[in-house]
C-alpha cells in the first residue's frame, strides 16, 4: 500500500516536470509564430515608408527593406507639386467629414424614432431599413438613378447616398434601447418634446455609441474611391485622394506591361490614368500619404473594435 | 416622430427605388442620347429572357465569358472563405493561449491594423511585394532565400497564381480582423470547464478541441453561412488593377464583367441581367447553407 502511494506521487511529480517542459516549449513556438505574423502584418506599410523616403534612382537598384538607404525628402516634394493631390485631397477631407456629419445626424435620429416603444411604425420601418442588407439592386441601376436624379459630376454624390447605414442604425437603436425608460418618461412629464428629448437627453447618453460609429464611418468614407470613379468620371477635379492613388498604381500597371500596348495600357487608359513611368518611390509616397489619416486614427479606433464588432452582433 | 418619414423615403428612394431597374434585364435597354432614362426604360424594346440565355450560353463569346467570370468569382471567394475562416480559427486558439493580457492586446493590435488600410493601399502594397526581386519584391525574396524556387517567378503574369494571390491578400487584410468574432465567444468560456477538464487529464490540445472548439462551433458555422451568401462577390480592386495581361483569363470576376458590359460598352440590359443573377443566386445560396445547417441541427441564420 505504502510503496503504491509513493510510486504514485513520483509518477505524478514527473508527470508535472514534463508538463511544465511542454508549456515552455508550447509557449514559445506560440509566441514566435505571432510575432512572426505582427512581422508580416507591419513589414508592407514600413517598407513602403523606407521606400518614400529614399531616393528614387538608388531605389531601382532594390535591396531596400526596413530603412532608407539614400534618404530623401524628393519624393515628397514631387508628389505635393502634382497638380492633382492637393485638390484631392481636400475632396476626400471634405467628403469624410459631411459623410460623418449626416450620418451621425440622420441615422441616430432615426434610431431614435424606431426605438421609441409607443411609435407604431418603428417595427415596420426598422423591417424595411435592415431587409436592405441583405440586397443589392446592382450597379447599374444605381448608376441610372443617381443620373435620373442628377447626381452625376456633383460632390453630393459623394455623401448624399449614404447618409443613412442600416447596420449602424440597429447598433444606435440597440443602445438607445438599453437606455432607461424612465429619463424619456420624466423628460415628457416635464413638458419636452420627442425633438427635444433627443437633442438634450438621448444624444448625450449615446456618446461612447456615437463616436464608435463616427470612426468607422470616417474610415469607410476616407477609404471608398468608386462612387468618384463610376459617378464623377466627367469631374476629374472631384478626384478622391483614393482616386489618385489608383492612377498611380495603374500608370505602373502599365509601364510595368511594357509601356504601349497590352492591355494593362488599355485598363490604365480606361481607369483614366496618365500614361507615364511613376518611380516606384513615389507610388511609395502616394501611399504613405493616402493611409497617413487611418494611421493616426487606429490608437483612437483600436480602443472601439471589439466594443463595436460586439455591438454589431447583435442578430436582428 | 414625423422626421422618420422623409427619412424612410429617402430609405426606399436609395434602395428599392433601383430595383425597379431589374426591369432592363429583360429589356434591350442602352443609354440615349437627350432622353431620360424612365422614358428611355417605358419606351425599351423587351427582349424577355434574351439575356439570360446569351449569358448562360457557353458556345457564344459573351456566354463562355461570363461563365468563366462565375468560375472565378466563386474560385476565389471560396479560397477566400477556407483559407480565411481556417487561419482565423487557428489564430484565435494561438491568442487565447496568451494569457498576458497586455501582451496579447499588443499583438492583436498589429493584427487589426491592416483591415483599415482601403483595398487600394492594398493593392499597391500586394503589387509591390509580388514584384521581381529587383524591384524590391520581398515574396521573391523570401522563396530564393529559403530555395523553395530557384528562379523568380512573375505572379502577376502567370495566370495560375491569381485566385491564390487574392485569397493571400483577403488573408493579410482580414486576419486579424476576422478572430475578433471568435475571441469574444472564447473570453465567455467559464475558466472551471478548463480545470475540470485537466483533473479528468486532458492535456492542452484536448482541451482545445473539446471545449474551446466546441463552444465557438455556433459562431463558426453562422459565420460559414453568412459568407456562402457573399460567395459571388469576391472583391474588386486586386482583380481590376492587377489582374490585366494574361492574369484577366483569372482574375475577371462578375463585379469586373459588369463594369466593363454595363458602363464601359453601354450593354445595361446585360449587365443588368448578369447582376440580377448573381443577386438571385446569392438569395439561393444563402438558403441552401441555412436548411443545410438546419438538417444537420446546428446554429442558423433564421
Amino acid at each position: 500500500m505504502e510503496s503504491n502511494a509513493v510510486n504514485k506521487k513520483r509518477k505524478n511529480h514527473f508527470n508535472l516536470k514534463r508538463l511544465q517542459a511542454e508549456s515552455v516549449i508550447f509557449h514559445t513556438i506560440n509566441y514566435l509564430l505571432l510575432i512572426g505574423l505582427c512581422v508580416i502584418m507591419l513589414y508592407p506599410m514600413l517598407n513602403t515608408l523606407a521606400l518614400s523616403f529614399n531616393d528614387g534612382l538608388d531605389a531601382v537598384r532594390g535591396g531596400i527593406r526596413l530603412w532608407p538607404r539614400r534618404f530623401t525628402l524628393n519624393n515628397y516634394e514631387t508628389l505635393f507639386s502634382v497638380p492633382t493631390v492637393f485638390p484631392a485631397f481636400r475632396i476626400s477631407i471634405y467628403r469624410t467629414i459631411v459623410t460623418v456629419i449626416t450620418n451621425l445626424v440622420f441615422t441616430s435620429m432615426l434610431a431614435y424614432a424606431i426605438s421609441r416603444p409607443e411609435y407604431k411604425l418603428g417595427k415596420p420601418i426598422a423591417l424595411i431599413v435592415v431587409i436592405t442588407m441583405y440586397f443589392n439592386a446592382g450597379l447599374i441601376p444605381h448608376f441610372i438613378l443617381r443620373q435620373s436624379l442628377g447626381l452625376l459630376n456633383t460632390f453630393a454624390v459623394l455623401w448624399f447616398p449614404s447618409m443613412i447605414s442600416a447596420f449602424n442604425l440597429i447598433i444606435i437603436r440597440t443602445y438607445m434601447k438599453s437606455l432607461p425608460e424612465s429619463l424619456v418618461e420624466s423628460a415628457k412629464l416635464d413638458g419636452s418634446g420627442d425633438f427635444g428629448i433627443y437633442v438634450r437627453i438621448i444624444m448625450p447618453l449615446c456618446k461612447p455609441v456615437l463616436a464608435t460609429i463616427a470612426l468607422f464611418v470616417a474610415v469607410g468614407a476616407w477609404n471608398e474611391w468608386f462612387d468618384a470613379f463610376i459617378y464623377n468620371s466627367a469631374r476629374p477635379d472631384l478626384e478622391v485622394l483614393q482616386g489618385v492613388l489608383r492612377q498611380f498604381l495603374a500608370a505602373a500597371m502599365a509601364h510595368a506591361a511594357g509601356g504601349g500596348g497590352g492591355h494593362a495600357a488599355a485598363a490604365a487608359a480606361a481607369a483614366g490614368a496618365p500614361v507615364l513611368a511613376t518611380p516606384l518611390t513615389l507610388r511609395a509616397a502616394i501611399t504613405i500619404f493616402t493611409a497617413l489619416p487611418i494611421l493616426l486614427v487606429f490608437p483612437f479606433l483600436q480602443r472601439y473594435i471589439v466594443h463595436g464588432m460586439t455591438l454589431g452582433g447583435v442578430k436582428e | 416622430m414625423l422626421m422618420s418619414i422623409p427619412m424612410l423615403l429617402y430609405v426606399i428612394l436609395f434602395a428599392y427605388v433601383p430595383l425597379g431597374g431589374w426591369v432592363m434585364a429583360f429589356q434591350n435597354f442602352r443609354p440615349r442620347f437627350g432622353v431620360g432614362p424612365i422614358r428611355n426604360l417605358i419606351e425599351a424594346e423587351w427582349v424577355g429572357l434574351a439575356h439570360f440565355r446569351t449569358l448562360l450560353d457557353t458556345s457564344g463569346h459573351t456566354g463562355a465569358r461570363f461563365i468563366r467570370a462565375l468560375t472565378n468569382t466563386v474560385g476565389q471567394s471560396l479560397l477566400t472563405l477556407v483559407v480565411g475562416t481556417i487561419s482565423a480559427i487557428v489564430l484565435s486558439l494561438m491568442l487565447h493561449e496568451v494569457r498576458q493580457t497586455g501582451i496579447k492586446r499588443f499583438i492583436q493590435n498589429i493584427l487589426y491594423l491592416p483591415h483599415f488600410l482601403s483595398w487600394m493601399i492594398v493593392t499597391v502594397l500586394v503589387s509591390m511585394a509580388l514584384a521581381l526581386p529587383v524591384s524590391g519584391g520581398i515574396i521573391n525574396d523570401v522563396l530564393l532565400a529559403l530555395r523553395i524556387i530557384r528562379e523568380p517567378i512573375q505572379f502577376l503574369a502567370e495566370p495560375r497564381y491569381f485566385w491564390g494571390i487574392v485569397a493571400g491578400a483577403n488573408l493579410w487584410r482580414n486576419l486579424g480582423w476576422n478572430t475578433i468574432i471568435y475571441m469574444a465567444s472564447m473570453t465567455a468560456i467559464d475558466p472551471n470547464l478548463y480545470e475540470a477538464a485537466s483533473i479528468d487529464g486532458a492535456n492542452r490540445y484536448r482541451k482545445m478541441w473539446h471545449i474551446t472548439l466546441a463552444t465557438i462551433r455556433p459562431t463558426i458555422i453562422l459565420l460559414i453561412i453568412m459568407n456562402i451568401g457573399w460567395l459571388l462577390a469576391s472583391g474588386f480592386e486586386i482583380q481590376f488593377f492587377l489582374g490585366s495581361g494574361p492574369s484577366i483569363a483569372r482574375a475577371e470576376n462578375i463585379d469586373i464583367f459588369v463594369l466593363r458590359f454595363g458602363i464601359e460598352q453601354h450593354n445595361f440590359g446585360l449587365a443588368t441581367a448578369a447582376g440580377v443573377f448573381r443577386t438571385g443566386v446569392s438569395i439561393l445560396l444563402l438558403l441552401a447553407a441555412n436548411l443545410v445547417a438546419k438538417l444537420m441541427k446546428q446554429e442558423t441564420l433564421f
